[in-house]
């Protein structure tokens, strides 16, 4: 299926090196919830969202970064948000993506709970190479 | 960097809000001194009032059901209050249902879920 590209507005980015930097994070996704009109259970699922990932990012990505945008299709604003990383890669993408799995300390609902409070969700991985996983929620 | 968030004891109950915008590692400390204080000042009850929180992502979520755990063990019971609407939603779309907490909608009805407990509790005895 072909999706054709949304505008994109300015993106702002935000590097993920620190625990801070989670917080931070978490704060331009706010910023750009607000900024998109979203409402108000979106704002907090997708903030939610941001934090899982950029938790992600900082304890197996060994950290990375956030860009942050707004976004408009032909129909809808929306808050794209990607996360990349230069870490180890996912091996078993199917596997990270079930719950309950976890290498870390986590309860293992990282990446599949930011799936689903997103509306889009894409996610790339090269082991060796690193991660990025982008998110989209829009407006309804 | 990291924070304490202050712990108020009223009675036999530890009370503490959740107001700012939490990193893990201070989310880590706030679940030692809790139990720390449980057991120093010997309080029956915990009241973790998350009216301020904007979002409860896993970490917290994990936090409050360790808390809620590690107080049972040590003969407190624990109360979330303040919950927000759309935290609740996206709690249980996240998956996490945490069971095993208690929860009431303000601080009034909490300290209300921890009295009748120390009464019941007193009568038993």
């Amino acid at each position: 299926m072909t999706v054709a590209e949304p505008d994109v507005g300015e993106v702002r980015v935000q590097t993920i090196a620190t625990s801070d930097d989670v917080v931070r994070a978490r704060q331009l996704a706010r910023n750009l919830a607000v900024e998109c009109r979203l409402s108000l259970v979106d704002q907090t699922k997708l903030v939610t969202a941001a934090s899982e990932l950029a938790r992600n990012t900082l304890v197996y990505g060994g950290g990375g970064s956030l860009s942050g945008a707004l976004v408009q299709d032909a129909r809808r604003r929306g808050v794209r948000l990607t996360f990349t990383d230069q870490g180890p890669g996912i091996p078993d993408v199917d596997l990270a993506l079930s719950d309950g799995w976890s290498s870390g300390s986590g309860m293992g609902l990282g990446l599949s709970g930011a799936r689903r409070l997103a509306d889009d969700f894409d996610l790339r991985t090269t082991v060796g190479a690193g991660t990025t996983v982008t998110v989209i929620k829009w407006t309804h | 960097m990291s924070d304490r968030v202050p712990i108020l004891r009223i009675g036999e109950n530890l009370l503490v809000s959740i107001q700012i915008d939490l990193d893990d590692q201070t989310v880590m400390n706030l679940q030692e001194d809790l139990a720390a204080q449980v057991v120093k000042y010997g309080a029956r009850g915990v009241v973790i009032d998350i009216t301020a929180a904007e979002i409860v992502d896993s970490f917290v979520g994990r936090m409050l059901s360790t808390i809620a755990s590690v107080s049972r063990l040590l003969d407190a019971e624990t109360v979330v209050v303040g919950m927000r609407p759309a935290v609740a939603i996206t709690l249980v779309e996240l998956g996490l249902s945490l069971g095993g907490v208690r929860t009431a909608l303000n601080l009034e009805q909490g300290l209300a879920i921890l009295a009748k407990r120390a009464s019941a509790g007193a009568a038993g005895r």
